[in-house]
């Protein structure tokens, strides 16, 4: 049963991460993006860490393709006439995808022999009080400079949105 | 059962695993399906010239490489991954917000967002 649901959220994750690469309009992206990481967040839960796939949800599915969205309405842009590819480029994304693809050759092919399945593993990761006990002690720190970077970040966008009077001429 | 050859390219590795019943699921396939999830990505970011398309399939590479931590972590027993992941998520919503006020304030200076028109560098 896992293991049908495994195949059944990796191809819609995969059909819906397609989906965002290959639609036309930006809008159908997100809302890819968006079925994307609902599947996901169905893989987290398969594994048992049902408070990733929560919060995946929350902060991805919520917050981040609605900010998208958002964006997308605001800026109101339209497709434009799509321009032929350049040499440079062509050659280049060739040699990206060609070492893409030994990447994943050499990944698949080799390296990989255990056939560990998840009855054999005990579970971890699936209550609050561990996840608790791991932020507050060992990654204490991390969680500290975390919140500082969101203080940042919040301070950055604030000062990048922001129409500062005196400083038009600069352009 | 015997389904499972090592297989030469990761995509029918993943037309493999997409046969129900097959074989049993195991660290292999997730990481396989990380692994693809990144790639799309990737192309996406080679192939799409608006830079708002190009910044969803970030955070799709991003998303893909968090599958393989999960995985990976509840695979071996332990934690580590997964609240590797957690800080993930908070420097990602942190990262697009910046960006996206970014692109907003890129928009306003020259009334575009195609990559192609972004020029202002060259020669």
């Amino acid at each position: 049963m896992s293991d049908l649901l495994f195949h059944l959220f990796a191809v819609f994750t995969v059909a819906c991460a397609l989906g965002v690469v290959f639609n036309k309009n930006a809008v159908a992206s997100a809302l890819c993006l968006l079925l994307s990481l609902v599947g996901v967040a169905g893989l987290f839960v398969l594994l048992d860490a049902f408070l990733l796939a929560v919060l995946l949800v929350l902060v991805y599915a919520g917050a981040v393709v609605a900010l998208f969205l958002f964006i997308i309405m605001l800026l109101d842009m339209q497709g434009g006439d799509r321009k032929r590819f350049t040499k440079a480029t062509l050659v280049s994304s060739t040699v990206a995808g060609g070492l893409l693809i030994t990447g994943l050759v050499s990944f698949a092919t080799r390296g990989l022999n255990h056939t560990t399945i998840l009855a054999e593993v005990p579970v971890v990761g699936n209550s609050l009080r561990a996840y608790a006990e791991q932020l507050f002690t060992v990654y204490l720190l991390p969680v500290q400079i975390v919140g500082f970077l969101l203080l940042i970040a919040m301070l950055g966008v604030i000062v990048l949105s922001k129409k500062f009077e005196g400083l038009e001429d600069i352009k | 059962m015997s389904l499972l050859v090592p297989s030469l390219s990761a995509m029918s590795a993943l037309s493999l695993a997409a046969l129900p019943g097959a074989y049993a699921v195991s660290l292999h396939s997730y990481l396989y399906l990380s692994a693809v999830l990144f790639a799309i990505g990737f192309l996406g970011v080679l192939l799409r010239k608006n830079t708002l398309v190009i910044y969803m399939c970030l955070e799709l590479m991003l998303v893909a490489s968090t599958v393989a931590l999960v995985a990976f972590s509840r695979f071996n027993g332990v934690l580590h991954g997964n609240v590797f992941v957690f800080f993930i998520l908070t420097v990602a919503a942190a990262e697009v917000a910046v960006g996206l006020a970014i692109i907003v304030a890129l928009f306003r200076r020259r009334q575009t967002v195609q990559v192609e028109e972004l020029n202002a560098l060259k020669n």
